[in-house]
């Protein structure tokens, strides 16, 4: 097992770093370019905190899906295959959902504040 | 230095001009670049823009109208009345600058984010899908006998170079197949009509003033096609900016686009419109996977274009809401 503190934490920790500190003495493209470095490390932070919850619970619906194992990587390819062939589609059960549940876990960690994502959340919430 | 050509340049074809002033690369990449540049003349100085191919840079990508292609597009739109920037020279090997064109500067703002929230575009904003929908009647009115020679693609092979390009990304996403899908199964087939179509109609190509739509740029990827595609493309969510209820770039509603464009005597066909907008948000999510593929493969190892990667996932959740949408 690796040392404390987390990956989490050292990220937010640079991250915040670089917002309080750092931002306000820089200009122009640095700027931009600062703030795109600064939306970087707050992703993988969301990313570290989110993915192992959200993979788990995708593995598990895609199982059901599909009536098989394997990685999460390797579940998605074949259920991409499936649709191309047209094997499964809209009409199958649980597919609406499971693709639902999964595009709004990824939009959690890529881009929680995309109207789309925040009108769909305020749906089910 | 670009200044000394292009002074050079201006003193053959602009009677007056006695040089250039404030030359400055606005964008480009390697095969295309833009400048800007004031011409001095003893009435007043003139804004001017060169969109160019750098010389050694002859071959444009495989989409890609040509330079020749836009110069003349752009001129037989503002001869038309369409919002256009003045072309003012097609350069020929005598510049020395390489392959392209030098218009007239149209003073305005293309930053969405800008024209959907300042107020000086507050009398603007609720005029413009409106008015976009007369503009591109207008364009896909232009007469094909003056076009250059374009490319011209069907709705079926469009899916097909669509498909082709995201499998070579070998990028498995479930949500794409099932555009695919969807996109397969509505392929509303030839259509009644072949027009020239823009091709990358939306925010950020226009520049918007105080008065409304002062320019259209970009005509790239200008092709020959169904002209449904071009009101499509500017319904995509990528370009609403937040303003998600306002289909048209953020500005107003499909029915205000569709009003327009009928008054100016064409006809909408709704069902296209709607293909056109799913083929587009797909086209939008592939674009970005293409980014994430040179971003890793370089040489532009940069941020922006590692997170532009990562917004694919937002057009996965615009398909999911015109495909799938959830029960409202």
């Amino acid at each position: 097992m690796q040392d404390e503190p987390t990956p989490i934490e050292l990220t937010k920790s640079v991250a915040d770093f670089l917002r309080n500190d750092i931002a306000p003495l820089i200009y122009g493209h640095q700027a931009f370019k600062l703030r795109v470095a600064i939306n970087i490390l707050d992703l993988v932070t969301r990313q570290l905190t989110r993915e192992e919850g959200s993979d788990a619970a995708e593995v598990e619906r895609l199982r059901a899906l599909l009536g098989m194992d394997g990685s999460v990587t390797d579940l998605n390819r074949t259920l991409a295959e499936r649709i191309a062939k047209g094997e499964v589609d809209l009409a199958t059960p649980g597919l609406a959902e499971h693709l639902w549940q999964t595009t709004m876990d990824k939009l959690a960690v890529d881009q929680p504040n995309y109207a789309s994502y925040k009108r769909e959340l305020s749906r089910s919430g | 230095m670009i200044e000394a050509e292009l002074s050079r340049s201006v003193a053959r074809w602009c009677e007056g001009a006695t040089g250039v002033t404030g030359a400055a690369k606005l964008s480009g990449g390697a095969s295309q670049e833009t400048w800007r540049f004031d011409i001095v003349h003893p009435d007043e100085p003139i804004g001017a823009i060169l969109r160019r191919s750098p010389k050694g840079y002859g071959a444009a990508p495989t989409r890609a109208a040509g330079l020749g292609a836009e110069a003349q597009l752009m001129q037989l739109a503002y001869e038309a009345g369409v919002p256009s920037p003045r072309v003012m020279h097609v350069l020929t090997p005598d510049d020395d600058l390489g392959t392209g064109f030098i218009m007239q500067r149209v003073e305005g703002e293309t930053i969405a984010r800008k024209i959907l929230r300042d107020d000086e575009f507050a009398a603007a904003r609720p005029r413009l899908a409106r008015q976009i929908g007369g503009v591109l009647a207008k364009l896909h009115g232009l007469p094909r006998d003056k076009l250059p020679e374009l490319r011209s693609r069907s709705a079926t092979e469009e899916i097909s170079e669509f498909e082709r390009d995201y499998r070579s990304l070998d990028w498995p996403k479930p949500v794409f197949e099932l555009a695919l899908r969807w996109l397969r199964d509505h392929d509303p087939g030839p259509s009644a009509e072949t027009t020239l179509v823009h091709g990358d109609f939306r925010n950020g190509n226009l520049i918007i003033g105080a008065d409304g739509l002062r320019a259209v740029l970009d005509w790239e990827l200008a092709h020959l096609g169904d002209p449904m595609e071009d009101l499509g493309w500017v319904c995509v969510n990528s370009w609403r900016f937040g303003e998600i209820d306002k289909p048209v770039g953020g500005f107003g509603s499909r029915q205000e686009l569709f009003a327009g464009y009928e008054a100016a005597g064409r006809k909408v066909d709704p069902s296209r419109v709607k293909f056109w907008e799913v083929m587009g948000t797909l086209r939008w999510g592939i674009m970005c996977g293409g980014m994430m593929q040179r971003f890793r493969e370089g040489p532009d190892h940069s941020m922006e274009r590692a997170m532009i990667g990562r917004r694919a996932s937002e057009t996965e959740i615009d398909l999911l809401r015109l495909l799938a949408p959830r029960g409202s």
